[in-house]
């Protein structure tokens, strides 16, 4: 055998595995890339390497140096091949390191807009105060805006030339119909239908409409929210449960509600609610005007002579209203000052309610 | 209602309360204040000062050099320009140092080299507004009228240490027009006594029935008259006090008569006339309703036209008064007026607000009238106001007055048990709590077996019923210290109705794809609905507009929706998408005499772009297929799928051929199209695209309730096909006939191309379809596909010509 010169015996056998081990290790060491890596590993570690033509020679050594040599050319093997596998690793690593360092994206970019248009402040304040009283067993009732005489003035208890009618000053159409100046015909629509049987107890929305010139804190139309209770033994006392219950989820938990003596037409007693300034938590600021209270609605206990209007009978029934101006609560709510942007549709003004 | 506080003081001890916390308690007990001001605007170092000498400045025409006393012994030189000022005159004097409203400051000057130690003030300068300045002292200084003590503060004096408060009264409480009717309230809050003025006058031998007869012609209209004869007075200035305190009342100062009216009207309420006797025109004063037509020439000296429905004071021929709203111009007390005719009487509220409302003419007396007055204080108040003329004018009080008395004068009487009471509040109130109310109101009660028979005084015309009892026990019990519960009665499920809950998903689905929801006025100009509604449709005008831009009622929401565009286009606000759901009122009704048709309606409007460009590069400019697809979308939300969009060339305010009917149903519910470019430019606009529809319509429409079908187990199979047809050919034709010859095995049909130009014939378009086969219960077999697709082929090229595209 043409190598048989070379390897002389076990002890020249190891001597030359560790030789080679050694020039793969420099050379795995040296490698550049990946190419390199599979060159070494052909080189060394392939069926026609020099660890294989070593071992080609083992069966002329005696049986106490076979097994040396052969754990020899193992661990040799293993220890190429371990570290040839680290490289690789490594390589691979870098590669991938390179790949994503070039896949690198600008993230301060803006990010693509969705399409998402905006819900109308009063819409929002509508649909809020809905849920609410929905949350409390009511239901939403409507009525249309062209009313008559009757529906909104006298079923409510302001007969023509009533002085209280200067209190809304009306559109009218004809000498007897009208633009309605309040939700409140709804009430009386409402009742109506029930013919004389409780309980009633809704809310009504809508859009209502005043001969007012059109001004930073008056419009012509705005929106108002109606809501009644008609059963048997209804107290005041109750239009306070349900109103601080009210305020507290829609205003928030920390606020609290007083009401003043007032006069509607239709309700006898009839009280304004209150309730603390949020911008100063009630201790009194510009918002409310030094007093820590803003005014939020107008309410009552229903006027005998409306219920009996409508079918009730007073001695039987009673039963409380309110009425809030939907403008007001927008404005309160997100600091709005000028009620002309409600019906302007300004998009600048619309888009900042996509959040609501 | 203006309150001052330093007279309120005359009719009840409030001295320990400050003028806030009176305020406060009057808000809190339904009498709401509504500012609370201090006449004194920060004027400081004001003095009566004593004009010794007035010359004419050596250098200045216009000015006058003044010597004046300030006080102990000490003369100053004022310049002032003043015309009416003179020596002797005692006047108000800024002295150095001293401060005006507004921060101003009274420096030592030299005025064309005149030194001027101060500044002599006119009433303006002082903070009083113009309106309420007598016209003696409008045009220069204000000068005490009557002899002042040099040196003292002028503050009191005039007034200026009086703080005002201004009721906002709500119409029920006319009592609170009245210093007495204030005073009664406070002193209910505060369970005090008030003291009232107890009129008297001392009458001469001589009969007013002499001088003058009354003759009322409409006791329904005026149920009491009194007129009172007062003879030979002076006219002249009225006392400082007088002055002073209307003018925080905020009335001018006239004379002493015509301020002692005013005065006693701030007082009692009630409003009173003074005639020139000599100028009334006859002896006798006669009540009646004016002639249809009739002419006259008020106070303010413009002639009125009146009607039947007026009722006047006449002197037997002609109107001299409208009765309760304004007196006549030639019976009107002058400064040579010797002999007086005063009038206390009580017009019925209707009557003068009618009058009041017909001519335009609000005063103090009409609001005060219109809203009832106290008919047991009419002869009183006359009798106050005859004293006072007496003391400040002088003259002779003739036995009287005469009088025309048909007036009921009784109180109203209301019965009510404690059960009641309790009941309505909530509350658990005792019989002697009540009465502890009623005693502070000063009604007189009678209680028995818990029932209260209160007798209402007539200064309380507002209390009739029960509930206004209760009212009454309430605020001054305190509505704070009702208690707090809920309703003790059986729940009710609360929730929308299904057109309520359609209204939100429209409107979660509209705000979701991208619009912005709008809201605008329901009264419009007609003129801007006129490009779009059908002359079939009737509008609905407001009977006395506010203006032309707000005379009728919308019949649509697009003129107010393209209004938004245009207002945002002019804010370079280009890409807008805004949607609206409102009322529309459609009468069928030349002139409307029942309540018109009011429709929901959803209507949006587009113009710019879709998809903003974004650095990405995509972006999308709005076209009919981008608000037909919004459209299908939505009225999928309302379950609604079979929807036929039918080409339309005729709809009023739209492009001819880029418009489309939607219909269900075979009924027309809506339309969506572009606005027709002339009117585009009528709004200034780009190319804009709409839709609307009629809600009330759609929600009566057949929906496809949502079922759930069972997923595919066999696979689909896909053919794509190019088709060439006539171009006036539409897609949905095309469709139809893939549909009808492709059966039930035919699952989608979707239009994936269209291409019209090059490689075509003219007249040709081409329309490419990707078509799904699938059979639910088994596998196709590529055999089955190709059979139903030639099929379809055929079809195609039978009934279309379409043939496919080389």
């Amino acid at each position: 055998m043409l190598t048989e010169p070379y390897i002389k015996g076990g002890k020249a056998m190891l001597d030359r595995l560790q030789e080679l081990h050694d020039e793969a290790m420099t050379k795995v060491a040296d490698a550049k890339n990946l190419n390199d890596l599979k060159e070494v590993r052909i080189a060394y570690l392939g069926k026609k390497g020099p660890i294989t033509e070593v071992m080609k020679g083992m069966g002329k050594l005696s049986a106490e140096e076979r097994p040396k040599v052969g754990q020899k050319a193992n661990e040799v093997r293993e220890s190429v091949a371990g570290y040839i596998e680290k490289k690789e690793k490594t390589f691979e690593e870098e590669a991938m390191l390179e790949k994503l360092q070039k896949e690198s994206i600008d993230v301060t970019l803006p990010g693509r807009p969705t399409q998402k248009g905006s819900r109308h402040p009063l819409t929002s304040v509508v649909e809020t105060i809905e849920d609410v009283f929905i949350g409390m067993g009511f239901t939403v009732a409507e009525g249309p805006e062209v009313e008559t005489d009757y529906y909104n003035f006298e079923s409510l208890n302001l007969p023509k030339h009533h002085p209280a009618r200067d209190m809304q000053d009306t559109f009218f159409l004809t000498s007897d119909l009208l633009m309605r100046t309040q939700t409140s015909p709804v009430q009386t629509r409402t009742m109506e239908k029930h013919e004389g049987q409780g309980p009633v107890k809704i809310i009504c929305p809508g859009k209502v409409y005043r001969r007012d010139e059109d001004d930073a804190t008056h419009s012509h139309q705005f929106m108002q929210i109606e809501g009644l209770v008609v059963d048997e033994g209804i107290r005041m006392s109750d239009l306070k449960g349900i109103f601080a219950t009210f305020v507290k989820k829609y205003f928030g938990e920390d606020r609290e509600i007083r009401l003043r003596p007032s006069f509607f037409p239709f309700t006898e007693p009839s009280a304004e609610l209150d309730i603390t300034c949020a911008m100063c938590a009630g201790k009194g600021c510009r918002t409310c005007k030094q007093t820590g209270w803003i005014e939020v609605l107008g309410s009552g206990m229903v006027h005998p002579n409306v219920l009996r209007k409508s079918g009730f009978d007073p001695e039987k029934y009673s039963g409380f209203a309110f009425g809030m101006g939907v403008e007001r609560f927008a404005m309160l709510k997100y600091g709005i000052d000028d009620i002309r942007h409600f019906y302007t549709n300004d998009t600048r003004f619309l888009s900042q309610f996509k959040r609501v | 209602m203006l309150v001052s506080y330093q007279w309120l003081k005359e009719y009840i001890d409030i001295d320990d309360l400050s003028p806030q916390e009176i305020a406060e308690k009057l808000t809190r007990s339904g009498v709401e204040v509504d500012a609370v001001t201090d006449l004194n605007q920060g004027i400081t170092n004001l003095v009566v000062g004593k004009v010794l000498e007035c010359v004419k400045h050596p250098e200045a025409d216009k000015l006058n050099l003044c010597q004046v006393d300030v006080g102990e012994g000490e003369v100053v030189q004022i310049v002032c320009g003043a015309k009416n000022v003179a020596a002797d005159q005692y006047v108000a004097v800024a002295k150095v140092g001293a401060r005006l409203p507004g921060g101003m400051k009274i420096k030592r000057a030299k005025l064309r080299g005149e030194v001027s130690e101060g500044m002599i003030c006119s009433l303006q300068e002082l903070g009083f507004e113009s309106k309420l300045v007598a016209k003696k002292y409008s045009e220069g200084i204000f000068a005490f009228p009557q002899e002042m003590v040099a040196g003292e503060d002028a503050l009191a004096p005039l007034g200026l240490n009086d703080t005002v408060l201004e009721l906002d009264l709500t119409p029920n409480r006319a009592d609170c027009l009245s210093m007495i009717g204030v005073a009664y309230e406070i002193a209910a809050i505060l369970g005090r006594e008030i003291t009232l003025p107890i009129p008297a006058v001392v009458s001469s031998g001589e009969k007013a029935s002499d001088y003058i007869s009354v003759n009322v012609e409409t006791s329904g209209d005026n149920p009491y008259y009194g007129a009172t004869i007062i003879r030979g007075v002076k006219i002249g200035e009225s006392p400082l006090w007088l002055q002073t305190i209307l003018m925080a009342a905020g009335i001018r100062p006239i004379n002493n008569v015509v301020d002692v009216t005013n005065y006693v009207l701030m007082e009692y309420g009630q409003p009173l006339h003074a005639f020139d006797l000599d100028r009334f025109g006859s002896a006798e004063v006669v009540v009646r309703r004016a002639r249809e037509g009739e002419k006259m020439v008020t106070l303010d000296d413009a002639e009125r036209t009146l009607s039947g429905e007026h009722l006047v004071i006449t002197n037997g021929t002609d109107p001299v008064a409208i009765a309760g709203v304004m007196g006549g111009a030639t019976s009107e007390v002058q400064n040579d007026t010797e002999n007086i005719l005063l009038e206390a009487a009580y017009f019925n509220d209707t009557t003068v607000r009618k009058a009041s409302k017909d001519l335009g003419l609000r005063s103090d007396a009409s609001s005060r009238f219109e809203k009832g007055i106290d008919p047991n204080r009419v002869a009183e108040a006359g009798i106050r106001a005859t004293s006072l003329i007496q003391q400040l004018a002088g003259g002779q009080v003739l036995k009287g007055p005469v009088e025309f008395d048909e007036l009921d004068r009784s109180s109203n009487e209301v019965t009510i048990s404690l059960a009641k009471i309790n009941g309505v509040l909530g509350t658990d109130l005792k019989v002697s709590d009540v009465e502890d109310i009623f005693t502070k109101l000063q009604f007189s009660v009678k209680e028995k077996d818990g029932t209260f028979t209160v007798a209402v005084p007539t200064r309380r015309q507002d209390i009739t019923i029960e509930a206004d009892i209760v009212e009454e026990v309430a605020r001054l019990y305190g509505y704070d210290n009702i208690p707090t519960t809920l309703p003790n009665t059986p729940s009710t499920p609360g929730g929308l109705t299904e057109v309520q809950w359609k209204k939100r998903k429209a409107r979660r689905f509209l705000e979701g794809v991208g619009l912005d929801e709008a809201i605008s006025y329901s009264l419009t100009k007609k003129a801007k609905d006129d490009h779009f509604t059908e002359e079939s449709v009737h509008h609905v005008d407001v009977a006395l507009p506010m203006s032309e831009d707000r005379g009728s009622l919308r019949t649509t929401l697009l003129p107010h929706l393209l209004d938004a565009l245009s207002h945002n286009k002019n804010r370079n606000q280009y890409n807008v998408h805004l949607y609206e759901i409102g009322s529309v009122f459609h009468s069928k009704e030349q002139t409307i005499t029942v309540q018109p048709e009011e429709k929901t309606y959803i209507s949006a409007a587009f113009m710019g772009l879709w998809q903003e460009h974004s650095w990405q590069g995509e972006k999308k400019v709005i076209d009919f297929f981008v608000v037909k697809g919004i459209l299908e979308g939505l009225l999928a939300e309302w379950d609604i799928l079979d929807i036929r969009f039918a080409q339309t060339a005729d709809k009023k305010g739209f492009h001819p051929g880029r418009t489309a009917s939607i219909m269900i149903d075979g009924k027309e519910i809506g339309i969506v199209g572009q606005i027709h470019p002339t009117v585009q430019k009528t709004w200034s606009l780009p190319a804009t695209y709409v839709f609307e529809l009629n809600v009330s319509e759609l929600v009566n429409a057949n929906n496809d309730t949502l079922r759930y079908q069972p997923i595919p187990k066999y696979p689909a199979i896909d053919r794509d096909i190019a088709l060439v047809v006539d171009e006036k050919l539409t897609s949905g034709e095309v469709e139809q006939v893939i549909r009808e010859y492709g059966g039930t095995l035919l699952t989608q049909v979707n239009v994936f191309d269209v291409y019209q130009g090059e490689h075509l014939e003219t007249g040709k378009k081409s329309l490419a379809f990707s078509l799904r086969y699938l059979d639910p219960e088994k596998t196709l077999t590529d055999a089955e596909v190709v059979a139903v697709h030639n099929k379809v082929l055929e079809g195609l090229e039978e009934k279309l010509g379409a043939t496919l595209r080389a």
